[in-house]
């Protein structure tokens, strides 16, 4: 099922959670609506289930105007960021609750609500446990009897808020495989609610990033990774490093190094280059080319990655590098020593965002 | 108003603290002899008195007290109120505690102050506002004497007043409960297509049963043991308008002590099975308390 978000708005008393997104989402994908707390993410999400009203704007399923449409009647599945489960059933009530409360004519059997919970505690790898309380199952088991009972309607599109949210990291890192997976064999359009970029990244299909209400960029992991479209998505998808510098001759200038400027039009003097900790490049000598003079602060050389910490000579902001393990054994480098940083790749913008 | 402090609070019983952590042992046996002596003198005795002065004349003395026309009178009375208000005020409360748990509206703080009101207020003051409103010379009492309907010293008065006294039992039970179980599981029935009865009875309901039913049990206590408000309004009319506490009184004004203390040994009665009904059902909250936890 395809979903397409117009002009929508939403206003909590005097904060503004949503102003005039617009979105599609195409049949059978997963998309990641990616952006940190108070961006609006969650509210958009509740607003396409029909947990929350827009103030202004449409929602359509394929092509049909839902907006006015009962969360009920809008066979959505949705799972709550702390699953909200029926405390009081078992697991087998709770995934069998969507199918017993269907009008008498369209409500299965039981043999056939059995069938389908058994299938379903299959899929999501929970069969001994259908007699089990909520209470007696743990973070990542909990996730997945939500999942499996918003399955149950068979729901057009999925809807899940934070859904590794509470879970702890290993668990989180199999679950998010694992619905990678499920995806891939269900096809169900799905939408996810994350503040972690990283299971964006990971995960989606195509990601959506948004702050203060706004969308700031969507694309493909790839696309928002490499080629931010501004300075927010740039910080929010990763570590970077800010180069400073100045607008001569049609190109930014950082220190001795020269960079291609964003767009022909020239908005200010000033600009801003971004760089992230592994484009860095690290050598004793110059080679030529003009670089970044710095001496080494703090040498973190855990894991395959080895974090290099260096301030420039010229008083500017610490830079932080991560450089492979084998780089790091070629050029020995202590702390208190200086050296040459050459970055591989700047992407620059304009300094007159505000974050 | 002591006895409405929550289920919610009671029923999180404190783990078994550690030694070191406890107090020196003369200060608990000191605290403890102090709170059965004061138990004694102020619960158990009167207990005590009530059934060897009901019983002073005899168990065949006691059996005709209780057979007494007034007193079978008084016991009907009472029955047929609390029959009226317990419902009434599971209706009240749950609908009151339902709006306030699950909703956001202007003027929710103001609900929960009048939900207050009746344990603010004195019973006799109670009584007293329906004397004041439907009375002879009450505001609405004329128009509605013109129209044939009596409710100042008639059973009417005797259920509003009873009723208006009581409200706060069930709604005060409900709110802690429902405001901490929050509405995710509703919210979750929704989308899974549940109407809002279906909701109710197969999510909300299941999950507040307990609360509901101490709530009832001290509704119910209190309907059949008020004497405040119901003394106001009754009328004080033998065989007709006299509860069980009021004909206590009258019995008791006549010098009629066996009949007095048999009526009055059956609402004392009544507050032990109270008692143990509402332990059974403490214990059977802060189980499903438990195991609905994290």
């Amino acid at each position: 099922m395809s979903i397409v978000v117009t002009d929508v708005s939403k206003q909590f008393g005097k904060f503004q959670a949503l102003k005039d997104v617009n979105l599609e989402i195409k049949t059978g994908e997963l998309l990641a609506l990616l952006g940190p707390s108070g961006s609006g993410k969650t509210t958009l999400l509740r607003i396409i289930a029909g947990l929350e009203t827009a103030d202004a704007g449409s929602i359509h399923f394929n092509g049909e105007d839902i907006t006015e449409r009962h969360v009920r009647k809008r066979q959505v599945g949705f799972v709550f960021q702390h699953y909200a489960l029926f405390r009081h059933m078992t697991v087998f009530e709770n995934i069998a609750f969507g199918m017993r409360v269907k009008p008498r004519h369209e409500r299965p059997t039981n043999d056939q609500i059995r069938d389908r919970v058994m299938h379903l505690l299959k899929m999501v790898q929970l069969e001994g446990l259908a007699q089990r309380h909520p209470s007696q199952l743990s973070g990542g088991q909990r996730q997945r009897v939500a999942l499996a009972r918003a399955l149950a309607v068979e729901p057009q599109m999925l809807l899940l808020d934070e859904p590794f949210g509470a879970l702890d990291a290993r668990v989180r890192q199999e679950l998010r495989q694992w619905l990678r997976r499920l995806h891939d064999e269900l096809h169900v359009t799905s939408i996810f609610v994350t503040h972690d970029q990283e299971e964006a990244l990971e995960v989606a299909d195509r990601i959506v990033v948004m702050n203060h209400g706004q969308i700031e960029q969507i694309g493909t992991p790839e696309e928002v990774y490499d080629t931010p479209a501004n300075p927010f998505v740039f910080n929010f998808l990763g570590s970077v490093n800010l180069f400073h510098g100045r607008v001569a001759n049609g190109e930014a200038q950082v220190g001795a190094m020269a960079f291609a400027i964003p767009d022909s039009a020239v908005r200010s003097s000033e600009v801003v280059g971004y760089t992230r900790p592994h484009e860095l490049e690290i050598a004793r000598q110059r080679n030529g080319s003009p670089t970044i003079e710095a001496v080494v602060r703090h040498i973190t050389a855990v894991g395959p990655i080895v974090r290099v910490g260096l301030d420039p000579t010229d008083g500017a902001e610490t830079i932080a590098a991560e450089i492979t393990r084998e780089k790091y054994k070629e050029l020995n480098l202590q702390v208190g020593e200086s050296v040459h940083v050459k970055p591989k790749r700047v992407q620059v913008f304009w300094d007159d965002y505000s974050i | 108003m002591a006895e409405t402090a929550g289920l919610v609070k009671r029923a999180q019983t404190a783990a078994p603290r550690s030694k070191v952590a406890n107090d020196p042992l003369w200060l608990r046996v000191a605290l403890i002899s102090l709170m059965l002596v004061l138990m004694t003198l102020f619960l158990i005795l009167p207990l005590i008195v009530v059934f060897h002065e009901a019983l002073a004349k005899g168990l065949a003395a006691y059996g005709d007290a209780l057979k007494q026309p007034e007193t079978l009178a008084a016991v009907r009375l009472t029955l047929l109120t609390a029959a009226i208000v317990v419902p009434l005020n599971v209706v009240f409360g749950v609908s009151a505690a339902w709006a306030i748990s699950k909703f956001q509206f202007w003027g929710k703080n103001l609900l929960i102050t009048l939900i207050d009101l009746p344990f603010a207020v004195s019973p006799v003051i109670s009584g007293l506002i329906f004397v004041l409103l439907f009375g002879r010379n009450g505001i609405m009492g004329p128009w509605m004497i013109d129209h044939g309907v009596k409710i100042i010293f008639a059973t009417p008065g005797i259920v509003l007043a009873t009723a208006f006294v009581t409200f706060p039992f069930v709604a005060r039970e409900l709110i802690p409960l429902m405001q901490a179980q929050g509405s995710d599981e509703e919210q979750a029935a929704q989308v899974l297509g549940a109407s809002g009865w279906q909701t109710f009875r197969r999510v909300t309901l299941p999950n507040i049963k307990w609360g509901l039913l101490y709530g009832i049990i001290l509704c119910n206590a209190r309907a059949m043991g008020e004497f405040g408000a119901v003394s106001v309004v009754s009328g004080h009319i033998v065989g007709l308008t006299n509860t069980m506490p009021l004909q206590v009184e009258v019995f008791y004004d006549d010098y009629q002590f066996v009949a007095a203390f048999a009526l009055a040994s059956l609402l004392a009665m009544l507050a032990l099975v109270t008692l143990v009904v509402k332990n059974i059902v403490e214990w059977f909250a802060a189980r499903q308390m438990s195991a609905g936890e994290e």
